[in-house]
């Protein structure tokens, strides 16, 4: 009888396991760790099409599983866990919040590599990577200040960390160089997506004055009410032109599938290492939407100065950066800012009249 | 013929005991359709939800992880429910003692404080949770204000102070303005049960809290007191128990237990306080109060079970890719028939053959 019994709960274990670690062994299991859903047309978005670029890329190499709207709180360390356990070799973890429990799990896993997007903590097997979008929003900020009748710019920023306020900073910089006094409303969100807290903002920022709407949000929310009340707009993270064909300017768009075939090409052939992976305009992380809703002159000042930012001729924190402060910020770079100024930046340039929260 | 539902002449305690487990079997029953239609072997598939989070340890502790808070709140709630008076923001007592014990922890960090630094910042989440509960209380007391409006509410005021605090002054110097706290050093943590694991401190606490909940309502004249103001206030008015003094202690004893919850959260799995420290746990637990039927042990299985379609959930986004959504189906499908079966705990269908009209006419 007791036989029987050790027997039976094997066989139930044993089903068990056979449900967990089901496929094929020589697959490379990929996992990757998402913020919002795959349908959020945003951040979450591009990140699944970089995912299916890449699967296209491999084909019957790897085996990719996401998990999807997974919050940056409690539940994030266990989520990235059960990717390990369930076989993954490489997983990407594609949030800013989940850089504690990533770090966490690498420790527990040494044999699985993780990839964490714009975070700055690494460890031996746990990479970082990220963009330099504010390439994109310098290009922006010249096209805004073009386009701009009342010389008011609406921004609807998230979070006051150096991404989103160097990209503040590389907007008015951009626009400085069209028109000295532009003027810029910033509204914080302190959301990432919530189409109804966007479109709120958004309308503020228009009954405010502003005449031109950029976004640090992820939700096409701004763009749709834009494009309701006549007004111009970027898009964010993605193509949003659909949400406004007669107001998207153009959009700072994030590409990861370059980087992924990258990566996990570097996983197949037993190359991957550790390293900080920060790509922008030229190496095709960042890409801009094709310029829209503009005369020819603007359209032509903005390719401009997209090549030369690719070619290297233009750096958007180029020297001498003077702060809010009137101070004259410390050229680290040489003749522009480098890079750990700009990852940490916390600081808003001259010709912005707002505050960083918190500071 | 008609079908109708016919009020019983008293409460089928057969029915009150079995409706849980009508309700889980077709709530299986409807998932499995669904499965079948989204082209998955319903077998498997439910074999993912319900087995395969049993097989190993691992999975194990990560149910008893999860369903920690959600019992904790569930059974303080139940008390209040009990005693008919309807906290609706235990999410904010929740951040409110997750807050109060985390000052705690934000400024002893770096110093060589010692061991007794955890239990404080427990009763300081406690205290502060009790505290924010009785606000509503009191307001209810003194001046008959709904507390399930003013409970409600004050969960936003306390997750704008936590959104505040961690964005201004509690603000990590090395975070690069990241809305977090620094990591809290090791005394300022749960003691983890299991080496390399993930189970702490707060299942134990946990169970204590059932056990204490158990021994309060089935053992004591406290306990009897909360039962008699919800189910039949008359008679506790006639019996001279004080009401408004019981809606405090149940508003207080809720308050101190979610608070704790709190806590233990930023203490344990998080580490560090953040805005969204919470998925909802303060009204998933309203569920759970309620699937286990305001009682302890009860609150106990349902806080567990809910873990179990979280966890499962996610197994089946991995091995399955059966997508977040269908979980969230799962968890809507199984409220939606506990609630339609307690129905018969009260009703009963009946089949009607004649033609329910009653002729007028004739004199």
């Amino acid at each position: 009888m007791k036989k029987i019994l050790i027997a039976a709960t094997a066989a139930v274990l044993a089903t068990g396991a056979g449900l967990l670690g089901a496929s094929a062994a020589d697959k490379l299991k990929i996992g990757f760790i998402y913020l919002g859903p795959v349908g959020d047309l945003g951040w979450t978005y591009q990140h699944d099409l970089g995912r299916l670029e890449m699967v296209k890329e491999f084909g019957d190499k790897v085996e990719t599983t996401f998990l999807e709207n997974v919050s940056e709180g409690p539940d994030s360390e266990r989520s990235i866990e059960q990717l390990a356990r369930a076989g993954n070799k490489l997983i990407f973890t594609t949030s800013f919040g989940y850089m504690e429990p990533t770090l966490k799990v690498a420790k527990k896993y040494p044999n699985v590599h993780f990839e964490h997007a714009t975070g700055y903590k690494r460890d031996k097997n746990m990479s970082t990577y990220s963009g330099r979008f504010y390439e994109g929003r310098y290009i922006q900020g010249i096209i805004a200040a073009k386009m701009s009748k009342s010389g008011v710019l609406g921004y609807i920023a998230s979070f006051p960390i150096p991404e989103v306020i160097s990209g503040i900073n590389a907007t008015m910089l951009g626009a400085q160089t069209i028109n000295p006094n532009i003027k810029v409303k910033i509204i914080w969100a302190n959301t990432w997506f919530d189409p109804g807290k966007e479109a709120d903002a958004a309308k503020a920022l228009i009954d405010q004055g502003a005449d031109i709407i950029m976004q640090h949000t992820d939700s096409p929310a701004a763009m749709q009410v834009a494009a309701e009340r006549g007004k111009l707009a970027f898009g964010q993270d993605s193509e949003m032109i659909k949400f406004g064909p007669k107001a998207q300017l153009t959009s700072t768009m994030n590409n990861w599938g370059p980087y992924y075939i990258q990566r996990v090409k570097a996983e197949l052939d037993g190359t991957w290492k550790s390293e900080d992976f920060w790509g922008g305009l030229k190496s095709k992380l960042v890409v801009m939407a094709p310029y829209t809703n503009m005369p020819d002159d603007v359209k032509k000042l903005a390719m401009d100065t997209e090549a030369a930012i690719i070619e290297g001729r233009l750096q958007p924190f180029k020297c001498p950066i003077v702060g809010q402060d009137g101070k004259e910020v410390e050229c680290k770079g040489g003749t522009h800012l480098d890079d750990g100024q700009v990852l940490g930046m916390n600081f808003y340039v001259k010709g912005i009249d707002e505050k960083i929260p918190g500071k | 013929m008609q079908l109708v539902l016919e009020k019983r002449a008293e409460r089928s305690s057969a029915i009150a005991l079995i409706s849980p487990l009508i309700a889980i079997g077709l709530t299986l029953a409807t998932m499995s359709i669904l499965f079948a239609m989204l082209g998955k072997n319903p077998i498997s598939a439910l074999g993912v939800y319900f087995i395969a989070p049993f097989v190993d340890s691992y999975s194990l502790q990560e149910i008893a992880v999860k369903a920690t808070p959600l019992v904790m709140i569930a059974i303080g709630l139940s008390l209040c429910y009990l005693a008919n008076a309807w906290n609706i923001g235990a999410e904010g007592q929740f951040l409110i003692g997750a807050v109060a014990g985390s000052w705690l922890a934000v400024k002893t960090q770096g110093t060589d404080a010692g061991p007794w630094v955890f239990p404080a910042m427990l009763l300081l989440g406690a205290v502060g949770g009790a505290l924010y509960g009785l606000i509503p209380a009191i307001c209810k007391v003194r001046f008959g204000a709904s507390e399930i409006l003013t409970s409600l509410m004050l969960v936003y005021v306390a997750d704008l102070l936590l959104d505040y605090l961690v964005r201004g002054p509690w603000r990590d110097p090395k975070g690069f303005n990241f809305p977090t706290t620094a990591e809290f050093d090791p005394v300022a943590t749960v003691p983890v049960l299991i080496e390399g694991g993930r189970l702490h401190l707060g299942g134990v606490i946990a169970l204590v809290v059932v056990a204490a909940g158990a021994v309060l309502l089935a053992r004591t004249i406290k306990g009897f007191e909360i039962r008699v103001v919800g189910a039949a206030p008359r008679a506790a008015r006639f019996g001279g128990f004080n009401s408004n003094q019981l809606i405090l202690l149940a508003f207080a004893i809720s308050g101190a237990l979610a608070g704790m919850a709190g806590i233990i959260e930023v203490a344990g799995p998080v580490g560090h306080l953040q805005p969204g420290i919470s998925p909802g746990y303060g009204f998933t637990a309203i569920i759970v109060a309620f699937l286990g039927r305001l009682n302890p042990i009860g609150i106990l299985f349902a806080g567990l079970f809910l873990a179990l379609t979280f966890i499962g959930g996610e197994q089946a986004q991995i091995t399955m890719k059966i997508p977040l959504d269908v979980t969230k189906v799962f968890q809507g499908i199984l409220l939606f028939f506990v609630l339609a079966c307690d129905s018969l705990i009260l009703y009963r269908f009946k089949l009607v053959f004649a033609s329910p009209k009653v002729s007028r006419g004739a004199h």
